[in-house]
């Protein structure tokens, strides 16, 4: 009998990022760009795409764009243009999109990742400016829709990444990735509930060590980090399965339902749009300057993996804490502001990774929407350092600096939790333990040693857990053998 | 001499010296058209009310001392692709027919700005599309020298209103002679400036890249005087040039000794109308009297301009007309069964047939499969031809040339073979690819008695010399004395 060797394979990913750029104003008019308002009232004659109007490019967006192509260490383009894209639906007021084709803002970039295997390369083909498209809302009650062309014009880039990806991990490595830094250097919010980040996913299988590329798939309206890993895991595994049983993958755009967990076809090769890309004649092309690269390179801040590096070298921190208190600003400058203000930064690190991010996942925060400055879990390590609280209570004082936002220091002064060092206090209450527990004081004589810690949790117990722990336990230890 | 039949200049001494007011002037404008364009069919809108009041307005600022512009008063019609705030812009189109813009073009801000007095909005092809003004969805314009036959296009209202004189001048525009040949066939002066020079914010667009704004007038003079007051940058429009533009009446200079004049001899072939090369020949013959030097050149390239422009100009326009889908603005489709449906018949039902065929044609020449054969190359052939003009004008001052192949034709003579149209704007075309300034003087009539154009076409952003010669022509010609009589 012949051994068959089940076949392996292997996925190869890529994605396609949508990120919205932070500008004040849309990317052709003044328009705001804030997300929400009132349905049609961020929109003016140009975003609408009213007859005889043109688009006058903001520079800021320009610049955003190039600094996202700085920090994924992309090329920027000295020459580059853009084009219109044919796309007719309503939700796009021109029926085009200003976009770029072949001479896109930034190209040929990379950004690293940390997989199982270490540290990977994730190149970038290219990066380049458009502009959103509006909403359509399909009315629950009636045959109509309603269309709101707020968000039409709001500055895009599209982050297009080489096939490089070879797991639903490292797609979240990736995304995860590329949301710090864009937000390290204050180009997008990158808020992927309110759409400021969004991604479309290429995804094909191959046998493993294969050269050659499988037929892929793209899967859209993933509206989560967490969506984006279920989707690659359902969508390889299906091609998985397709191939297993003498099928064949075809080209085609699928639509991923969160809620179901799988996704089905919306669009086949067929039917795919021509773009009919041609170069945008309002806009005359764009020369960039290298002086602008240049200023726009310093004035980039420090990156994630810079900083990153910093906490390990700086602060002694493990890598594993370093990646973690930099994969967001919010939480990174949090930190930062935090061991500024403290002596013992790794201790300020354990409660920032450990019990702040737990308490902000159970009650749902944001860090924006800590109560407390960042000096706060300083000085609680400070206090807990000097030995004026004790571990247990630090725990409860940080729970109640999320409820009250007060400082540490008045907290445990108001409601007394000082660590009971006083020595004529606590010998009373260890003379009191004592008495009140014959058995274990016997169980200790006869040498049951492990009967000190039932005696010194009494102890605690009696002072609500104010007493110094090392203090009861040496006292206790001198009235039993003494 | 009727009011009608002055210059802007000359009613600009009338206003100054106070013989005429500008409310006089704007009722006897309005007056004329109540008469005679019940027969004419040039303005879609007549606006009335505010003529008047702006009328008044603009005497009370000339009283005042205010307001001292050649263009204070004049009362005027601009062509209805160019926007005007609260006032409909139909495009001659039933897309467009409810469309009434929030905001005013930058030129007609301009012209406000020096007093002007808006009459009316002129009729002309549906979307700037044709070049008979036969394709409007709501009128078809007569030429006033023979009300039979049409007063080309697309700019055939603003053209025929000048030389009916129901309008003291007129804007129109110009994509691939949509100014020069009306004007050519009405017996006017029409401009076409260097691309970039007038702001296209508030033109409607057609094909993006080769659009301009520009004046049709009765004289050189009145050109320039209108060129002065819409020329000049604008924030709004990226492809405006940021350029200081002249003075363009200093070149109102009676003096062409030394000029260079090319005479392609693509641009006198057997293919235009004899007594139109006869004309264009005399116009070449005054030059030389006056001490110019007139040479023939050859452009070789002239046999594929036509399919160069239509395939660009095309592409561009089946983009820019894929805002028009019922949603926003426009005309929308009644009772639709779905959203797919809804934007199919408020299209189908909103452009006409010229439009639609444009559409198609664009979209053809820009579909993957067929790009690279049509759109890419016709992109080269733009480069190309550009680059010949442009090593003409190393040699010569100006080029000139027939307007147009043909005198006014008869309305509905050519409607209906759309290629034999498009290739009557052979001598018009070239200049709109090459981004070139272009006028057309009236110089000589046909055995018909119709008017003939003579074009001259100058350097990139040299309206200068385009003006001189041609104010120099017209001061040593009686062409431009002519009026249509209209049986008045």
């Amino acid at each position: 009998m012949i051994e068959v060797k089940p076949m392996e394979y292997e996925a190869v990913i890529g994605l396609e990022v949508h990120a919205e750029l932070s500008t004040k104003s849309k990317i052709f008019c003044s328009c705001t760009t804030e997300f929400g308002g009132q349905p049609n009232t961020h929109c003016c004659p140009i975003c609408l795409g009213m007859p005889g109007t043109l688009p006058v490019l903001n520079k800021k967006a320009v610049e955003y764009a190039i600094k996202a192509g700085l920090a994924t260490n992309c090329t920027i383009s000295l020459f580059t243009k853009q084009d219109r894209k044919n796309y007719f639906y309503p939700d796009l007021p021109k029926g085009y999109q200003i976009s770029q084709y072949d001479l896109p803002l930034c190209k040929d970039g990379y950004v690293e990742i940390e997989t199982e295997n270490g540290k990977k390369k994730i190149r970038i083909n290219r990066i380049h400016i458009e502009e959103d498209a509006g909403k359509l809302v399909h009315s629950e009650y009636g045959n109509y829709s309603f269309v709101d062309y707020n968000r039409t014009g709001v500055p895009l880039i599209e982050i297009v990444s080489e096939p490089d990806i070879s797991s639903a991990a490292e797609a979240k490595a990736y995304l995860e990735k590329l949301k710090a830094i864009l937000q390290f250097i204050g180009v997008s919010d990158c808020k992927m509930e309110e759409g400021s980040l969004r991604a479309d996913v290429n995804i094909s299988v191959r046998p493993k060590g294969s050269k050659q590329l499988g037929e892929r798939t793209e899967m859209k309206n993933l509206n989560s980090f967490r969506a984006v890993y279920r989707a690659i895991e359902a969508e390889v595994a299906r091609q998985i399965e397709v191939i297993k049983s003498g099928g064949v993958i075809h080209r085609e755009t699928r639509r991923w339902d969160d809620a179901k967990g799988e996704s089905y076809p919306m669009r086949s090769k067929e039917d795919a749009q021509d773009y009919r890309y041609f170069p945008e004649p309002d806009l005359p092309p764009l020369i960039i300057k290298k002086e602008l690269i240049e200023r726009l390179k310093n004035e980039l801040p420090e990156l994630p993996d810079a900083r990153k590096q910093r906490y390990i070298s700086e602060y002694g921190l493990p890598e594993y804490d370093a990646g973690v208190l930099t994969s967001s600003k919010e939480l990174s400058d949090f930190f930062e502001e935090a061991a500024k203000a403290s002596t013992n930064v790794k201790a300020v690190s354990n409660w920032v990774m450990g019990d702040m991010l737990r308490i902000l996942r159970e009650k749902n925060m944001e860090i924006a929407e800590i109560p407390f400055p960042p000096a706060y879990p300083a000085k609680l390590v400070a206090l807990i350092d000097k030995g004026v609280i004790n571990g247990p209570t630090a725990k409860k004082v940080f729970e109640e600096m999320f409820d009250t936002g007060k400082d540490p220091e008045t907290i445990v002064k108001e409601q007394g939790l000082e660590v009971l060092n006083d020595e004529s206090v606590l010998l009373e209450v260890v003379e009191r333990v004592i008495q009140e527990n014959p058995n274990s004081v016997a169980d200790y004589k006869k040498g049951k040693k492990k009967a000190i810690g039932f005696l010194v949790g009494q102890a605690m117990k009696a002072t609500k857990g104010k007493a110094n722990p090392q203090l009861i336990n040496e006292l206790l230890i001198k009235k039993l053998e003494g | 001499m009727k009011l009608h039949e002055y210059t802007i200049s000359q009613l600009h001494d009338l206003i100054s010296k106070r013989e005429i007011s500008v409310p006089e002037l704007t009722r006897y404008m309005l007056d004329r058209i109540e008469s005679l364009d019940s027969k004419l069919e040039c303005y879609i809108t007549v606006t009335e009310k505010q003529a008047m009041e702006q009328a008044e307005k603009v005497q009370k600022m000339i009283d005042d001392g205010t307001l001292n512009s050649p263009l204070a008063g004049i009362p005027m019609g601009i062509k209805d692709n160019i926007c005007t705030r609260g006032i409909p812009t139909t495009c001659a189109s039933k897309m467009l027919s409810n469309f009434v813009p929030p905001y005013d073009a930058h030129v007609v801000k301009k012209l406000y700005d020096n007093g002007a007095v808006l009459l009316g909005k002129l009729n002309m092809d549906e979307f700037a599309m044709g070049s008979s003004t036969e394709s409007s969805h709501f009128k078809k314009t007569k030429n006033p020298w023979d009300t039979e036959r049409v007063p080309g296009g697309s700019s055939g209202g603003s053209a025929a209103a000048v030389a009916a004189g129901e309008a003291i001048y007129a804007l129109g525009s110009d994509t691939g002679g949509s100014i020069r040949q009306p004007a050519s066939f009405c017996g006017c002066v029409g401009l076409k400036p260097t691309y970039g020079l007038v702001s296209r914010f508030g033109l409607v667009a057609y094909a993006s890249s080769f659009d301009q704004i520009g004046p049709l007038t009765k004289t050189v003079t009145d050109c320039a005087l209108v060129l002065n007051a819409i020329a000049g940058h604008d924030p709004m429009d990226l492809t405006s040039s940021r350029r200081q533009h002249p003075d363009y009446t200093k070149a109102l200079i009676n003096d062409v000794k030394g000029m260079k004049i090319g005479v392609p001899r693509e641009f006198i072939d057997d293919s235009v109308q004899k007594d139109i090369r006869d004309a264009v020949l005399n116009a070449v013959k005054v030059f030389s009297d006056l001490g110019a030097r007139c040479e023939e050149i050859s452009i070789p390239i002239m046999e594929y301009v036509v399919p160069t422009y239509y395939i660009i100009a095309l592409a561009e326009a089946s983009f820019n007309l894929a805002r028009y889908d019922g949603v926003k603005f426009g005309y929308r489709a009644a009772n639709p069964k779905d959203m797919l449906d809804f934007c199919m018949r408020s299209r189908s039902e909103g452009f006409g047939t010229e439009v639609k065929r444009r559409i198609l044609l664009g979209t053809y020449v820009l579909s993957s499969g067929y790009y690279d054969a049509y759109y890419k190359k016709a992109l080269k052939a733009r480069t190309i031809i550009t680059r010949e003009f442009n090593k003409a004008f190393e040699e010569y001052d100006i080029i000139i040339g027939p307007v147009s192949p043909t005198t006014a034709y008869r309305i509905g003579e050519k409607i209906n073979d759309p290629v034999q149209m498009y290739m009557e704007d052979i001598f018009t075309v070239p200049v709109n690819i090459a981004g070139l300034p272009a006028i057309s003087i009236p110089c000589g009539f046909d055995s018909k008695s119709l008017p003939i154009g003579l074009q001259i076409i100058g350097k990139r952003f040299d309206e200068t010399t385009i003006i001189r010669a041609a104010y120099t022509f017209e001061q040593n010609t009686d062409f431009h004395k002519a009026r249509p009589s209209l049986n008045e």
